[in-house]
């Protein structure tokens, strides 16, 4: 029997400090307290006189209504007996006394009555306190699990549906996503994994642009090409449906033209070398030559069915591809223009550019794919079978550059769902290089002063990034534009890069500029020929 | 929009409408936040005060409008207790992501339905649109927690219903859906007092 007797009296300790804890409870024994009919206070008064059958059985019936109200939080809290007993200290006589105290509001309010006091401690040195809290705790455990696994069974029946009921559907289905389609997303996903290998480079790059103009009505269409920025210091830029001449070195800004109706300009291409002469393709499928000079349309020339959204120049051939996915050779001297038709791709042509020998010019459409089309024998113009067609960008491929010191070398930039750089050797044919950039590539420009390309991205960051090549290591990352970078154009001095960005501003960023220390030797050539240049716009 | 006899009035079938509505803005808005269809192929709209992204694509506006007009019918019946959408993985059916929209009945304004004879609710209407606007912002605020669906996805809609209910034309039993490692995430619920959408999002957990 010593054994019961043991776990008796663990029972009647625990007992004891249970209904401490429950304060609502025990009120409500109070307050019909006349007669003892209820078991949880009759339990009470024996447990003064240590009746152990009945203090097992208001155990039993303590920890039942502890299932039912789940109301654990009170009991977890109370680390030790004591603790419990001074929190609620009205219950012992001796405490009643003090005044202030017994004003203040309790939950217990039959606590000021002696009498009817519902404890009493018989000996704490008997007690073993340490167990009887582990006791007391382990209940809780239990108590604990019954919310988690109701939560449990709730998450569990909205997935499973255990609920009585059919479950319907319509038979006639929504379609999947088209075949081919990627989720725009995928840049904002994986844009935050960049690898910030920014190369430590001696050079100052300043992060803030040098200058913002306004570009209100800019058009923010990917396939078009509406800045460029001519040898002899004019940038061109086409906003909406009318074209702009804006001087880089005096500021001065002329209109240039306005297409009539709804359409608009699509792309804007200075002649080589310093010409005022600036070809225009439109929407209305036609490539306009204009005196800029004069401000005085020269000759209007057909030959596309869609709208013609680059342009490239190679002596006195312009090159135009469009929208029906043809480029088409003008001999801008003859009558007859039209040297040449080729059925280049078979989408929308969106980048165009000759070599910088002019002998080679290659071509990216929305098909994805990228030509190079060698030139004609004794000609400016291309011959009508393709050198090479690559096939490896997964989007339309718009940013196309030539190398400017190393002939041969082409950088080709795609769209949303490909987001690389691959540069090319057009002389054997090798993809040299490939880089993923996170970002749509809108536009691709060499520094002519740095073994650097810059880079003008879309979706999430807008930024340009320059790439120090060959290893294709990011230099810096321009940060500023609020929309796509939609297109980029060096200046004729090489130290000015100029992004066009959807967000209608055109921005200045002095990112190649050289190194005072070194200025000397490049100021003989180019800068001076600019400068060069710039004396003669002055009329 | 809705019925509406008298000011702060909204009949049972109001009410529906109200609730197939949220339910068409809804449906759109998770094709066109979760990245399901080229984004082309969606038209802004005002609702609620709010920009919001409706299909332009025929079938899978066909699809919806069916949809929901049988479940209008269904709803004024207190025929269904949930309509899930269900993104499915093109390529392997597997169900990647399950949106579910509870639907409580509740007894709307006693005593004014009492003097109509018939049940009606007496919330105000833009009440219950601001409401409907909280939802919309936290469904277009789940991508930032929802993972990537990188694969070609279809969605689908199950429709919970009582077991008295008749099954019309074109229309089938369906098997329940499991997703594997689900989380669930609560979003805000909004009530016409007559009747209470609860839009839970569960959707598998990539580790």
């Amino acid at each position: 029997m010593a054994q019961f007797n043991y776990l008796n009296e663990i029972n009647s300790l625990a007992t004891m400090d249970g209904p401490i804890t429950r304060g609502p409870l025990q009120r409500w024994a109070k307050k019909s307290n006349s007669e003892n009919i209820n078991p949880l206070s009759t339990s009470f008064k024996n447990h003064s006189n240590v009746n152990l059958s009945s203090c097992n059985q208001s155990m039993q019936k303590l920890s039942i209504s502890a299932n039912q109200s789940c109301n654990n939080s009170v009991i977890s809290t109370n680390k030790t007996p004591t603790r419990t007993e001074h929190k609620k200290g009205k219950k012992t006589p001796s405490k009643n006394k003090s005044p202030g105290r017994s004003t203040t509001p309790t939950p217990n309010k039959a606590s000021k009555t002696p009498n009817k006091a519902d404890r009493f401690i018989p000996s704490r040195s008997n007690s073993n306190y340490d167990l009887c809290h582990y006791m007391m705790s382990r209940d809780d455990d239990k108590n604990e699990e019954v919310p988690q696994s109701a939560a449990g069974e709730a998450i569990g029946r909205a997935l499973t549906d255990t609920e009585p009921g059919r479950l319907l559907q319509y038979t006639c289905k929504a379609p999947a996503a088209p075949e081919g389609y990627q989720n725009r997303l995928r840049v904002v996903y994986s844009q935050a994994k960049v690898p910030s290998s920014v190369k430590n480079t001696t050079r100052y790059i300043p992060q803030a642009p040098d200058r913002i103009l306004d570009a209100p009505d800019i058009l923010d269409d990917y396939y078009l090409n509406l800045v460029d920025w001519s040898a002899s210091n004019i940038l061109a830029v086409a906003l909406g449906n009318s074209v702009y001449l804006w001087n880089a070195g005096t500021g001065q800004i002329e209109q240039l033209c306005t297409l009539e109706g709804s359409e608009t300009v699509c792309s804007v291409q200075w002649v080589q070398g310093g010409g005022s002469h600036l070809a225009v393709g439109t929407s209305a499928a036609t490539v306009e030559l204009w005196d800029c000079e004069k401000i005085k349309r020269l000759r209007v020339m057909d030959g596309h069915t869609g709208r013609v959204g680059s342009l490239a120049w190679n002596m006195y051939i312009v090159s135009s591809g469009a929208r029906d996915g043809n480029i088409v050779h003008h001999d801008v001297r003859q009558r007859d223009h039209a040297v040449a038709t080729i059925h280049a791709h078979t989408q929308e042509i969106c980048g165009l550019k000759w070599s910088p020998d002019g002998k080679c010019l290659a071509s990216g459409g929305n098909d994805n794919l990228l030509n190079i089309w060698p030139i004609a024998q004794g000609q400016h113009y291309s011959q009508t079978q393709h050198l090479y067609s690559f096939n490896q960008h997964l989007a339309a491929v718009k940013g196309l550059a030539w190398c400017p010191w190393s002939a041969g070398i082409l950088a080709s930039g795609g769209g949303t769902a490909d987001r690389t750089i691959r540069i090319w050797n057009i002389k054997t044919g090798a993809n040299i290089n490939t880089v993923d950039t996170k970002s749509q590539v809108c536009s691709i420009v060499w520094s002519t002063h740095y073994k650097e390309l810059i880079s003008g991205h879309g979706y999430a960051n807008n930024q340009l990034v320059i790439w120090k090549y060959p290893v294709m290591t990011r230099v810096a990352e321009l940060n500023g534009h609020m929309a796509r970078v939609l297109h980029l154009a060096l200046s004729p001095d090489g130290t000015t890069v100029l992004s066009a960005g959807a967000d209608e501003t055109l921005r200045l960023w002095k990112c190649f500029m050289l190194d005072p220390s070194k200025k000397k030797e490049p100021t003989d050539s180019k800068a001076a020929k600019s400068l060069l240049n710039m004396n003669s716009l002055i009329r | 929009m809705s019925q509406q006899q008298t000011k702060n009035c909204i009949t049972l079938r109001g009410s529906a409408q109200i609730i197939c509505e949220y339910l068409k803005f809804a449906i759109n808005s998770v094709l066109f936040q979760r990245g399901l269809y080229p984004p082309e192929t969606f038209k802004a709209e005002q609702q609620y005060g709010i920009t919001l992204l409706i299909s332009e694509d025929a079938q899978i506006k066909n699809f919806l409008t069916n949809l929901l007009t049988q479940s209008e019918e269904w709803i004024i019946n207190k025929k269904v207790s949930k309509l899930s959408l269900i993104i499915i993985n093109v390529a392997n059916k597997e169900v990647l992501e399950c949106w579910d929209f509870n639907v409580q009945y509740e007894d709307g304004d006693v005593a004014l339905s009492k003097e109509k004879n018939e049940t009606v609710g007496s919330k105000d209407l833009k009440k219950i649109q601001q409401e409907i606007r909280d939802v919309m912002l936290q469904v277009a605020a789940t991508i930032s927690y929802l993972p990537f669906l990188d694969c070609r996805c279809s969605f689908d809609v199950l429709v919970h219903a009582k077991t008295d209910c008749d099954i019309p034309d074109k229309w089938a039993e369906a098997k329940p859906v499991e997703i594997a490692n689900a989380q669930n995430v609560q979003l805000k619920t909004f009530s016409t007092s007559l009747h209470k959408m609860e839009t839970v999002v569960s959707y598998k957990l990539v580790d």
